[in-house]
């Protein structure tokens, strides 16, 4: 890998966001997975998703992970963001929930209000 | 505040945000007026949405040709445009937003910036949201000098507990000539209920990465070790992993981003004892020695690793570094207390409804954090105490509960800010026993170099054994009290000169329960066993059944309508009977 300069710096950072911007992913599937939701069986939701997806024949589904969202106590937690959408935390999931949120979320575009519980980022500043 | 989210910017929120920069030039606003792009507030089908503080009034579905009007009666005559006041949906069957729960709503994430939003194993995904441009703009505009003058200016103090001036520690080690230095990162995390430090190695490991390379620089450092508790494997394949990448693309090694300027990281991984988040121990331990700590003077700063200056911060204190380089002391400063500044970290754990971790402002009430981000007491229980700081810290009882969680007013409880642990405690819990088990930790853990921490914590757990044994004896309050404070007086290091603070403070704010335990061999809380008689209060009685339910050993004699007995001949004192009983009525 070739060395970075600043400008390498900026580049990847505008690179990165134009990708998702363009990239041709309608949603992205965050599982959280520091040693909390691990723990609580972050592993077996992403196996269920990674099913789900390959079954779906969707292709503009990027799946990737993160660590702990906080909540530790409701893990295993995901965060789904669709195109133009807020991103939708879901907690407290088994593998038959987040079969629902997958074809109801995930494929046809409709959250899942009882599973889900919030909207949003976090804020940042 | 202009909300930046995909659904806003798809809805044109960066031409809104356009269009009021040349509008507040236009009015000469541009001072008073500062325009801050955030995250999604989850509110998308009413975009561009957008907030403005101090009055914290809500806009939504703004569109640039709105922003003259907007900016003329807002700003200039001061008026609210109701046209674009945010109206509650009708529909409650929506999915609430970041501003609707309480454990998001007070929570500001600075050292947890990436939190959720960045795959920790992806290096681009750390760029892409800010990563390594303040070291880029530390290694190229700045100098050793102007780095520590920014860091003493935004106020951080050291997050691993003691609270001690980022920038001025550096300063001193910046000071001392050597051509030989090293950074260093405390991540032995140990106090019981405390993983801040794991999370940010697990979810955002070239945070700490960037922190230590611009501390480097600070210091002229060219070389550094990230000491992490082996019983961290997550956090310790993703810090390697962080490194190795890191180095791949030139942010790491020989000739930093073309700088010249050099810096090599490697892990250490310490076996789990806790007296090496001591620094002197820490250092002892990387050198191959046995974990013991040293006396002070010389400080690290002067004689550290290998006798060489050092610095050691903790995970969390390098964390916070990048964005204090990036966006200025004065941004930094603008969230705290007078004299602690910025947010903190902390890991909630014990009788809440939410466990977890969360940052939050210095200066949030004790009672936000527990009730409103905690989400109260579980099962409806009374809060009692928190114990703040770990084993050495103390605990804060209900009394306190509006206490300003800072350096200062921790301090003056008697508890320590320490490193974040929060252990919350409801009415079940006892406090004399509490003091045992954080004894019981300090005893274990002391390194047994000095006297006073060796025999004079032992000596402390063997009264407290006694009293919660119901052999307490008279004057053993007055013995604790003496003995505490002699051990704190003369030990060694930081683990013996704080680890009779949890005795010193539940004798403080909880001695009528000390003196039950002794003079009345009575255990409020009906925890320590031997004090506890295990008969059913008639008056109390409610004859639920719920302990007949729970006896695992026949013991309990309960028909409907009656008031239960426990057979002393059965009984095993499992106190399943007292876990199982919602009116306290056992003794």
């Amino acid at each position: 890998m070739a060395k970075l300069t600043i400008a390498d710096l900026k580049k990847i950072k505008e690179d990165y966001h134009q990708g998702l911007r363009e990239g041709g992913f309608r949603v992205k599937i965050t599982v959280h997975m520091g040693t909390c939701g691990i723990a609580a069986g972050a592993r077996g939701i992403m196996n269920t998703i990674m099913e789900e997806l390959a079954k779906s024949n969707l292709k503009d589904v990027a799946i990737t992970t993160s660590g702990c969202a906080g909540l530790c106590s409701q893990e295993p937690m995901t965060t789904i963001e669709t195109t133009g959408q807020p991103p939708i935390k879901y907690t407290a999931l088994t593998e038959e929930k987040m079969r629902k949120i997958f074809a109801e979320h995930v494929v046809a575009g409709r959250p899942v209000t009882e599973y889900a519980l919030v909207a949003g980022h976090e804020t940042t500043y | 505040m202009i909300c930046a989210g995909t659904g806003c910017v798809a809805n044109g929120s960066l031409k809104v945000k356009d269009a009021l920069e040349t509008e507040l030039i236009k009015r000469n606003l541009q001072k008073e007026v500062k325009i801050v792009l955030t995250g999604c507030n989850g509110f998308c089908a009413k975009g561009p949405v957008m907030v403005v503080y101090p009055e914290d009034i809500f806009y939504q579905l703004v569109k640039p040709e709105d922003v003259p009007h907007l900016v003329e009666e807002h700003f200039i005559k001061g008026r609210p445009v109701q046209k674009f006041l945010y109206t509650p949906p009708a529909d409650k069957n929506t999915i609430p937003v970041m501003n609707d729960i309480p454990f998001f709503k007070h929570q500001v994430l600075r050292a947890l910036r990436n939190r959720s939003l960045i795959d920790a194993e992806k290096i681009e995904e750390y760029i892409a949201r800010d990563g390594y441009m303040a070291a880029a703009k530390a290694l190229t505009e700045m100098t050793p000098e102007q780095i520590v003058v920014e860091m003493k200016k935004s106020g951080l103090r050291g997050r691993g507990g003691a609270g001690f001036l980022t920038g001025l520690k550096w300063e001193l080690c910046a000071r001392v000539s050597g051509d030989i230095k090293y950074i260093l990162c405390n991540g032995d995390e140990g106090d019981p209920g405390a993983f801040m430090d794991r999370s940010v190695m697990e979810a955002d490991p070239h945070s700490v990465l960037e922190g230590m390379i611009i501390a480097a620089k600070a210091i002229n450092a060219h070389y550094g070790y990230i000491y992490v508790r082996a019983e961290y494997p997550l956090a310790v394949q993703r810090l390697q992993l962080a490194i190795e990448s890191a180095k791949d693309h030139g942010l790491l090694g020989k000739d930093i981003l073309g700088t010249g300027f050099d810096l090599d990281l490697e892990i250490y991984q310490g076996a789990g004892a806790f007296v090496c988040g001591e620094e002197t121990a820490l250092m002892a331990s990387i050198e191959g020695k046995r974990g013991m700590p040293r006396a002070k003077p010389p400080f690290p700063a002067v004689k550290g690793l290998w006798q060489r200056p050092s610095v050691l911060n903790n995970v969390e204190t390098f964390a916070n570094i990048p964005p204090i380089i990036l966006h200025g002391a004065d941004w930094y400063a603008s969230l705290g207390t007078e004299k602690s500044k910025g947010t903190k970290v902390f890991a909630l754990s014990g009788a809440l409804n939410n466990i977890g971790l969360v940052e939050v402002p210095m200066g949030t009430p004790l009672k936000t954090i527990i009730y409103d981000i905690g989400g109260g007491i579980k099962n409806n229980r009374k809060f009692k105490a928190v114990q703040m700081g770990g084993p050495s810290g103390g605990c804060i009882p209900g009394s306190l509960i509006d206490t300003p969680v800072d350096f200062e007013n921790i301090n003056k409880t008697g508890a320590i800010m320490g490193s974040g642990g929060m252990v919350v405690m409801d009415e079940t819990t006892c406090m004399p026993a509490m003091a045992k088990f954080f004894l019981e930790f300090t005893e274990d853990e002391s390194c047994g170099k000095c006297v006073p921490c060796r025999i004079g914590n032992k000596t402390l757990l063997t009264i407290l054994q006694r009293i919660t044994n119901g052999e307490g004896r008279e004057g053993d309050i007055e013995l604790l009290l003496d003995l505490s404070q002699q051990i704190k007086d003369t030990s060694l290091c930081g683990l013996g000169q704080t680890s009779p603070n949890p005795v010193l403070t539940t004798i403080k704010y909880f001695r009528d329960e000390y003196e039950a335990h002794i003079k009345e061999h009575r255990c409020p809380a009906r925890v320590c066993t031997p004090l506890v008689k295990f008969v059913v209060d008639q008056s109390k009685c409610k004859k639920c059944g719920q302990c007949f339910k729970a006896c695992p050993a026949g013991a309990l004699k309960w028909e409907k309508g009656q008031v239960a007995y426990i057979d002393p001949e059965k009984c095993t004192k499992c106190k399943s009977c007292i876990k199982a009983c919602r009116f306290w009525s056992i003794d």
